[in-house]
């Protein structure tokens, strides 16, 4: 049991929706796993690519950016920015052979608890399954 | 079918007698182009007010000494130019500054572009020992030819957008077999037709679009694939990254010259990129070892999601890079599959916005989970 591979997956949540939505997991005691380590932002349109990319090459097992639902933004349209420019990294890593599964964009709004644990625990089980993020080993910073 | 200018001289020869006119006539006050700084095939970009300058210049001269669209930007950024200007460019430096200009980064306003379809350009470590000056024959044995002409930029060899999509005036040189003799000079706007009204010459009908065009097209394309082959993009992947990017030596050339890497204060020349021992430190125990400098794949990677939306392929990129990183092919590569996306051509029409500056509602359902 020791040995087995714990992915570490760094999550933006927007303030609005997705971290709220992670607090209502929390206060409701739901389980999921110990892998996220959340970052709070304004919004998720806040992630510029450097963030996620930082974030991969520095050996995040699986980046995830978390907000609004289309339509439901805070500040009215910054979800829908932030789709297209996470739209462009993937294409990005896509192009260049690099694994677009280690990346996710999935919208969990303030009541959704049950959702953001189980958007988690899937994520989670699904990034076991690719392993651990070969950029750890690499020497380069 | 489009209006022409047909005049009875080479094609630089004609395209020099129009700047004359312009000037001598003041239809424009000034002329923006490329010019002799010596014999020895060393050109740069000038404004020229004095018709007699006019003997120096070369606008055609197979050479970028640097992207004109970012010439233009620094000239028009802080406001547009009072008085006409007439701007000789290449089409990837007129899409580039048009995309400068989508970013507020300059103004259209009183520039009248001179464009041409364009053959391409040597590589700017030609520009020393009179290397271009001995090719130029090849060059326009070559355009005569309607071949891709060899030692010419990479880049430029794979280059589809060699047509301009918004100058006034094209002077058309892919596969003119009489270019020494004379040219046609097409007049895609009113603001052309009337500038150039008095000037000797025959005005004709003609298409641009000639079967020569298209057929340069396809030699093109069918020259993008094997170079598309050599990088193996499909087995790229983070080995391929770090190979490659592995020999950066970090100078940060490829952003200084890059027309669409704009910002004033970038990011990467920023302190946030030192770091403290204990960020080495930490990363040493995690790893076993690291790079320096640090981050070099970071600052491609980086620059590749900022800028790939926008690249117009230009090539500036890799004519600098003193370690001879293939930018341009991998910038090429990535931008068009990610403006493919957006069904986006960067540089082609000023009115349609950047695309990361605008959305739909229902779009993109496949990148969310």
């Amino acid at each position: 049991m020791k040995d087995e591979f714990e992915p570490r997956i760094i999550g933006f949540l927007c303030k609005w929706c997705s971290y709220a939505g992670a607090d209502l997991a929390g206060t409701s005691r739901l389980q999921y796993p110990p892998s996220l380590l959340p970052i709070r932002v304004m919004c998720s349109s806040r992630v510029d690519p450097l963030f996620v990319i930082t974030a991969f090459l520095r050996g995040a097992d699986a980046v995830l950016i978390a907000g609004c639902h289309p339509g439901d933004c805070h500040y009215q349209e910054g979800n829908y920015y932030a789709r297209r420019r996470f739209a462009c990294v993937r294409k990005v890593f896509e192009t260049l052979g690099m694994e677009t599964d280690r990346l996710r964009l999935s919208w969990i709004s303030a009541s959704e608890g049950p959702r953001f644990a189980n958007v988690i625990t899937e994520y989670t089980e699904k990034v076991k399954k690719l392993g651990p993020n070969p950029a750890k080993k690499k020497i380069f910073l | 079918m489009s209006s022409a200018l047909k005049i009875n001289k080479g094609a630089e020869e004609g395209l020099r007698e129009l700047l004359k006119f312009l000037l001598e006539k003041e239809r424009v006050k000034s002329i923006f182009t490329l010019r002799k700084i010596n014999e020895n095939g060393t050109v740069g970009y000038s404004i020229i007010t004095d018709s007699n300058m006019l003997k120096d210049a070369v606008p055609l001269f197979p050479l970028m000494p640097q992207n004109a669209g970012k010439s233009l930007s620094r000239l028009t950024m802080k406001g547009h130019l009072f008085e006409p200007i007439a701007a000789v460019v290449r089409p990837c430096e007129l899409r580039s500054f048009i995309e400068l200009v989508k970013r507020e980064q300059g103004s259209l306003e009183n520039i009248i572009f001179i464009s041409i379809t364009c053959p391409g350009t040597y590589p700017l470590e030609m520009s020393l020992d009179g290397d271009i000056i001995k090719k130029l024959p090849d060059y326009e044995e070559g355009i005569k030819k309607n071949n891709i002409i060899s030692d010419i930029r990479p880049i430029c060899r794979a280059c589809e957008h060699f047509i301009p999509y918004s100058a006034d005036m094209t002077l058309a040189l892919i596969g003119k077999e009489d270019i020494d003799k004379n040219c046609e000079i097409f007049l895609h706007t009113e603001k052309a037709k009337a500038i150039i009204e008095g000037m000797d010459g025959e005005l004709v009908d003609r298409e641009l679009e000639t079967q020569e065009v298209k057929n340069l097209r396809s030699k093109r394309e069918e020259e993008k694939r094997k170079l598309f082959k050599e990088i193996n993009f499909e087995g790229f992947g983070l080995s391929g990254l770090i190979d490659t990017f592995g020999r950066c030596i970090g100078c940060h050339g490829c952003n200084q010259v890059c027309p669409i890497c704009y910002c004033e204060l970038c990011d990467f020349d920023s302190r946030d990129y030192e770091y403290e021992p204990s960020t080495y430190e930490n990363e040493l125990k995690k790893r076993g070892g690291v790079r320096v400098p640090p981050n070099t794949v970071l600052y491609h990677l980086g620059r590749l999601t900022h800028v790939s939306v926008s690249c117009v392929g230009c090539g500036m990129c890799m004519d600098v890079c003193p370690a001879d990183i293939p930018l341009s092919t991998i910038f090429l590569k990535v931008g068009e599959e990610v403006q493919k996306l957006f069904n986006y051509i960067p540089g082609k029409n000023v009115e349609e916005a950047v695309p990361l500056t605008k959305y739909e509602k229902e779009e993109f359902a496949e990148v969310e989970d």
